[in-house]
Formats: structure tokens, C-alpha cells, sequence
């Protein structure tokens, strides 16, 4: 017995605590391809288009990434992820970024091991019902069944809400947002509670869409945004610095049509961004045109938004609060200097 | 160890490495100190590597509030308690439809079974359509058939079924009444409890009588009644101390009684019917096990066609039947967790789902929920083995 104990003990001290890590970005170009964690199937954030493509501005945050990182926005493994596995393939390396409509909180991003780069929508959850019910406010809603999602930080908002207006529900928690449709079209439920973003898209997917109507209510704050593993700051840096310069460049007038004649323009913010003038881009290891990559290949955040869920979309969701700062909304990126 | 007829000459000890016996020993202990240092390292290694990446460990986090709701529970839960106790509510959630899943499943199963064999062509030809299909479609299609399909056959709550307007149905699940006991209600189950111990001491008093003396009661029908009439008569004397809360429609759904959900009914059903058409070809196997012979031996005694089956068929049969029969249950308990795809609050869905997600200790919750299914798999086991050992043939 001493034996076998002393010879295990060796090899633990021989051996130690194996940890890997190494950086992500050598990573991500030693295999000249991004894997990004997105969801399967919502569209407008995430979906497959008739020619199996994945769009979305979930996708095209990643693709942007990509762009910056590889120099090709094409480079990007899309690998769909349902929300009770996203923290974990992001944890355990699956993924290089998570960009999956996923609400950043103080909780996921002290205690798992993530980090939460940027917010790219600000999202409120919300519900909806069904038009014949007539319910005009969603303090109506004592009693009723109510659909979400599985893990979610919907299905904890659901259950402060009712707590605190008093009112009784019965949760039918499902995995994904094909089933909880599912559920609320059959009957099951008579609320479908999840981010108002998703619900306007899960609305155009019902064989009527105005057999149902989204209520006023905002029911809470969801900041959704892209999330790394803690550790790397440098892959850190990229990804957020990533969705900034597609701020910055909306709100320079930037667009992916006329960036090849922005290189020449006077501005010195410009200069700067597309790399004219010094190299910004070197502190994240990354070429001086990082950014004007970005922009030709994915566009500025207002093209990505409007193809996607804004006016040039099926959905036509406003801006809100996801306008710049400079145009009544929250969007706001430090400056390239 | 081998036993040697003669004593050793003697002489010096030889040295333990040329003694077999210790030398097995040492080499036993080795092992068993290998695979703890081995598990040793993997334990320490992934903590070590989970602190650097930022990831909270621990079981701390069962203390924690759960936030979140569940709509099925057997014992009291809100948003407000811990996420130990979404813990029990799921392990809890399992063992019900477990249970009774493998409760319809033998019923179902031995019926079945034992039609396959019937002499009347029709019934033969069912069963046997029965278990080929059930047999043959994928579980998983089979729970979402239950659910998706017949769910949306069903109507809202408004045009509710009924019977009786006591028992609603609807797309929201089933409504039954529930039984409220008032004081005095607590002398029925000591009269259940009294007719039990009466029928157990019948049957035994009966069966040595028949040994001595030849004579016999049909204690099975004296025993029903008593079970079953004992508590009657006490309910009825004590002037029937039970109101019924009865389901009715409020606002959007039926508030009051007992509420079946859907997600239930439709697992349960699944797994019921899976499960059962594997236990009918056990059955039947079990049932074909036992030579013909034996049946035209036991009538040639002049046994009637009941006893035959009784006592000479079934505790053969049953030598057969109960070692697949166990892993049928196992199969069932397992499959259970299949829940988490129509949302029936089992323990992967609130345990490992949700309380996984909400607190991402993935490593904790997996492995205790990894642990529950290894121990009941194991007390199962271990009855039916206790079952299969009492029911062996003792060979003489």
C-alpha cells in the first residue's frame, strides 16, 4: 500500500495541474478559421437562409471578428448551440466566441469563467398572446400558462414579475425556440414569454401572424452582446473592439460602399479607424487595417442592423435604443486613438 | 487457496514475492492505489484548471435562491427556494413517472404477452401489431407523437371534455377533484392498514390448513373483500368525512383540484407503451420457456387450467422472465429523462437544464444527477435480484 501511495503521490507532483491555455487568436489562425457559437435557428439574429448561409446580426458580429482577425469574413465555422450548452462549449473551448443572443448579467459574467465583450442589441423581454384573448396589458395575465425558454434569464424574470404583481402562472419551460413556439401554437399556453426582439421574430414564423400580438410591457433589462473565456485579453480586446469599429464607422458615415474612398478622406477619426494613419490595430495583434476589413467585408452596425432586423428586413424593428448616442439611442463607441 | 495435504518440510520462510497468495495481494493493492491516484489527479487537476479559467466550484451554490418557477411539484416550491430543492422537486418528478410508468408498463406488458399467445386468431394478430410497431419507432417520436399530436387535438380550456363536470380535459392537461379529509378521516387507513394484516395472517392460517388437513377457503376473494369492505364500512359509518374540491374555470384555466399536465400524461404514455411492448415478448418467451410437457404432466394430475397456469406455468415462467424484465425497468427509469425534450419538469430538465444553466456549475450538477440515476438503476437491481433469488428454482 505505501508503495502504490508514494508512487501515485510522485506522479502527481511529476505531472502537476495541466493547464492549457494558449491564445485563442494563435489558435484561431493556426486553424485559419473562427468557430463561433450562434444560435440554430432565430431569425433575424441567427438562422439558416435558403442557401444554407447563416444570417443574421448575431452571424455578422462574428463574421466581423473574423474579418478583423483572419482578414476574411467567410472564415467562420457557425456552431449552433441551444442555451442550456452555450456557457459550457464556450467554458470548455468548443467555441472561440459566443454570440448567441445571450443577456449579459452580473452572475455569468463573475461566476463562469466568461466575459461579456460589448452589448450588440439592447433587448427587453416582453410577451405575447394570442389576439382573441383580448388581454391589453400583461398585468392580465393572472393564471396563465406561460412558455419560455430553458434555461434563460427570461424564466428567471417570469418569476420575479409574477411574484411581485401578485399574480399566478404555470411555467412550460422548453429548450428551444422552435418548441416553445410550438407549445404556444397548440395551446398549451396562452403567453409566450421571451426578449421582445425574438418574440417579433417568432410572431412572423406562426402560420398567422396577427393571430397574435406582442404586449406593451418590457418587463426587463437584457443587454445582449458577445462573451469570451476570461484569461485572454488580448482575444478579449479583438472582440470588442470588433463591434466598436462598426460603431465608429456607422457613426463616421462609413459604409461598406464607400470605404475604399474613405482611405483618402481628411478626417483624422477616420484615418485613424481605417488605418491611414498610425496602427491601432498592433496592440491586439492584429494588421493596421483590421478595421477597414470590417467594414468592406460585414459594414457598419447600422447596415448590419437594418439587413437584418431592421427596415431592410422582414422584421422592421426601430432603432431605439440601439441608435447611436448622437441619434437618441444608448449605442456608444470609445474612439480609435 | 489451494490447501495443501501435507505440512511444509521445515526450513526457512521463503521471501513474500515467492508466496503467490501475498504476492496477489500486493499486486491487488497496487492497483487499487493506481486508480485512486489517478482519480486523485483528475480530481485536483480539473479544480486547479477551473479556479485559473474563473469558473465558481463547489456545492454552495444549492443554497442559493432558484428564481425560477416549476410547473409540477410534489412537495411545496416556489421561485423562492433554493436550488437544493429543485433538486428533490426533479428527483421527485422522475420517481412519480418512473413509477407509475413502470407500473402501466407491466400491466401493459404482461396483457399483451400473454394475448400473443391466445388461441383466438384476432387477438394474437393485435398484440402481435402492437409490440411490432410500438416495438420499432424511435421513443423520442413516439413522446412527441403523444405530445405535439394528440395535444393539439385536444380543445382550450373554454370547451373543456368533461364527465360529469367533476373531471375536466383540455389542451392544459387533466383536472380531477381533489379530496379534502377532514378530522376522523384518519380511522379509514388504519382500517385498510387492519384488513391487510387480517388478510396476510388468513392466507398463511389457510395454506398450512390445506397442508394438514386437505380443506380450503378461497382466501383470495375473503381477503378482497375484507380489503376492500373494511374501509367502506368505517367510511360509511363514520358519515363520509371527505369534501371534494372540484376544478373550476377561472379566467384563462380550471383553478382548484388536482391538475395532470400534459407533459405528464404524455410521457407517461410513451414510456408506458414502449416499455410494454419489450415486456410482452419477454412475457411470451418466458410463457414458451416452459416445455409443453409440463402443462399435459400438471393435467394429467387433474389440475384445473388455473392452477396449471398458477402453479406450474407462471413460477417457471417467471425464472425467465424477471432478468430482461429488470433491464426493461432500467430502460424505463432511463429513458425518463427524455422529459426535458416536451418540458416535463423531470430532474435533467429542472436540475441539469435550468439550475445548470442558471448557475453553470456544470461539473457539480452533472455529476450529482449522473449519481441519482446510478442509484436507484442499482436499488432496482438489486430487488429485482432479491426477487429473481426467491423466485429461482431451488434445485434439489
Amino acid at each position: 500500500m505505501r508503495n502504490g501511495l508514494s508512487w501515485g503521490a510522485g506522479a502527481l507532483v511529476l505531472v502537476g495541474p495541466l493547464l492549457v491555455q494558449a491564445a485563442t487568436l494563435d489558435e484561431v489562425r493556426e486553424r485559419d478559421q473562427l468557430r463561433c457559437g450562434v444560435n440554430a435557428a432565430q431569425p433575424g439574429f441567427s438562422a439558416l437562409d435558403d442557401e444554407d448561409t447563416y444570417r443574421g446580426l448575431d452571424t455578422d458580429v462574428c463574421r466581423a471578428i473574423a474579418a478583423a482577425a483572419l482578414g476574411d469574413a467567410g472564415k467562420v465555422q457557425f456552431v449552433p448551440l441551444d442555451s442550456v450548452e452555450r456557457f459550457t462549449a464556450l467554458q470548455s473551448g468548443e467555441v472561440d466566441v459566443l454570440s448567441r443572443t445571450t443577456t449579459w448579467t452580473s452572475s455569468r459574467d463573475t461566476t463562469l469563467g466568461v466575459n461579456f465583450t460589448g452589448v450588440s442589441y439592447y433587448d427587453g423581454q416582453a410577451f405575447m398572446v394570442a389576439s382573441d384573448l383580448g388581454v391589453q396589458s400583461a398585468l392580465e395575465l393572472d393564471g396563465a400558462a406561460v412558455c419560455t425558454q430553458s434555461g434563460t434569464t427570461s424564466e428567471l424574470n417570469l418569476a420575479d414579475y409574477f411574484r411581485v404583481n401578485d399574480m399566478a402562472y404555470e411555467p412550460v419551460v422548453f429548450d428551444s425556440p422552435e418548441q416553445s413556439i410550438g407549445g404556444f401554437e397548440a395551446g398549451r399556453c396562452d403567453v409566450l414569454s421571451s426578449d421582445a426582439s425574438q418574440l417579433y421574430a417568432q410572431r412572423m414564423q406562426l402560420a398567422d401572424p396577427d393571430s397574435a400580438v406582442v404586449l406593451p410591457e418590457i418587463i426587463s433589462k437584457e443587454p445582449l452582446g458577445p462573451a469570451v473565456r476570461q484569461g485572454d485579453d488580448q482575444w478579449f480586446n479583438i472582440v470588442k473592439w470588433s463591434l466598436f469599429a462598426m460603431l465608429n464607422a456607422e457613426e463616421m458615415g462609413i459604409t461598406r460602399d464607400n470605404v475604399d474612398e474613405m482611405l483618402d478622406a481628411e478626417d483624422p477619426d477616420i484615418a485613424r479607424l481605417l488605418g491611414r494613419d498610425g496602427n491601432y490595430g498592433e496592440g491586439m495583434g492584429l494588421p493596421a487595417d483590421w478595421a477597414y476589413e470590417i467594414i468592406r467585408q460585414v459594414g457598419n452596425y447600422d447596415e448590419v442592423f437594418a439587413r437584418n432586423v431592421g427596415e431592410g428586413s422582414d422584421f422592421n424593428i426601430a432603432r431605439g435604443l440601439n441608435a447611436l448616442w448622437t441619434e437618441g439611442g444608448i449605442q456608444y463607441a470609445p474612439p480609435v486613438r | 487457496m489451494s490447501v495443501r495435504p501435507q505440512a511444509r518440510p521445515a526450513g526457512p520462510k521463503p521471501p513474500f514475492w515467492r508466496d503467490r497468495a501475498k504476492r496477489a495481494l500486493i499486486f491487488q493493492l497496487l492497483l487499487v492505489a493506481a486508480v485512486a491516484a489517478f482519480l486523485l489527479y483528475i480530481i485536483g487537476n480539473t479544480q486547479a484548471n477551473l479556479s485559473a479559467r474563473g469558473i465558481t466550484t463547489g456545492f454552495g451554490f444549492l443554497n442559493n435562491t432558484a428564481g425560477f418557477g416549476i410547473v409540477q411539484s410534489l412537495i411545496d416550491y416556489s421561485s423562492q427556494s433554493t436550488y437544493g430543492r429543485t433538486f428533490v422537486v426533479g428527483l421527485l418528478n422522475t420517481l412519480l413517472v418512473s413509477a407509475l410508468g413502470v407500473l402501466a408498463a407491466t400491466i401493459i406488458g404482461f396483457t399483451v404477452g400473454i394475448a400473443r399467445l391466445s388461441p383466438n386468431w384476432l387477438i394474437a394478430r393485435l398484440a402481435n401489431g402492437y409490440i411490432e410497431i410500438f416495438r420499432n419507432i424511435p421513443l423520442l417520436l413516439q413522446i412527441f407523437f403523444w405530445y405535439f399530436a394528440v395535444l393539439r387535438a385536444m380543445p382550450a380550456a373554454r370547451d373543456s371534455l368533461s364527465i360529469g363536470e367533476v373531471i375536466f380535459l383540455n389542451v392544459r392537461g387533466l383536472y380531477l377533484p381533489e379530496p379534502l379529509f377532514e378530522s376522523g378521516f384518519g380511522l379509514i387507513p388504519l382500517a385498510f392498514g387492519v384488513a391487510v394484516v387480517a388478510s396476510i395472517a388468513l392466507v398463511i392460517w389457510n395454506r398450512r390448513r390445506h397442508e394438514a388437513t386437505g380443506k380450503r377457503l378461497p382466501a383470495g376473494w375473503i381477503s378482497l373483500a375484507l380489503i376492500l369492505g373494511l374501509p367502506m364500512l368505517v367510511l360509511v359509518a363514520t358519515g363520509v368525512p371527505v369534501t371534494w374540491d372540484v376544478p373550476e374555470l377561472r379566467g384563462f384555466n380550471f383553478r382548484g383540484g388536482i391538475t395532470v399536465i400534459p407533459e405528464f400524461l404524455a410521457l407517461w404514455l410513451a414510456l408506458s407503451i414502449y416499455t410494454a411492448s419489450f415486456i410482452a415478448e419477454i412475457v411470451r418467451s418466458g410463457i414458451q420457456a416452459i416445455p409443453h410437457g409440463q402443462t399435459e404432466a400438471a393435467q394429467a394430475l387433474s389440475l384445473p387450467r388455473n392452477l396449471v397456469l398458477r402453479l406450474v406455468v407462471v413460477p417457471q415462467a417467471m425464472r425467465v422472465i424477471i432478468p430482461p424484465l429488470t433491464s426493461q425497468y432500467l430502460n424505463l427509469i432511463k429513458n425518463s429523462s427524455l422529459a426535458t425534450a416536451i418540458g416535463y419538469p423531470d430532474l435533467v430538465s429542472v436540475f441539469a437544464g435550468t439550475t445548470l444553466n442558471q448557475t453553470g456549475q456544470a461539473i457539480e450538477v452533472i455529476a450529482m444527477t449522473m449519481a441519482v440515476y446510478l442509484t436507484i438503476s442499482l436499488l432496482v437491481s438489486m430487488f429485482m435480484n432479491w426477487f429473481n433469488a426467491r423466485v429461482a428454482l431451488v434445485e434439489r
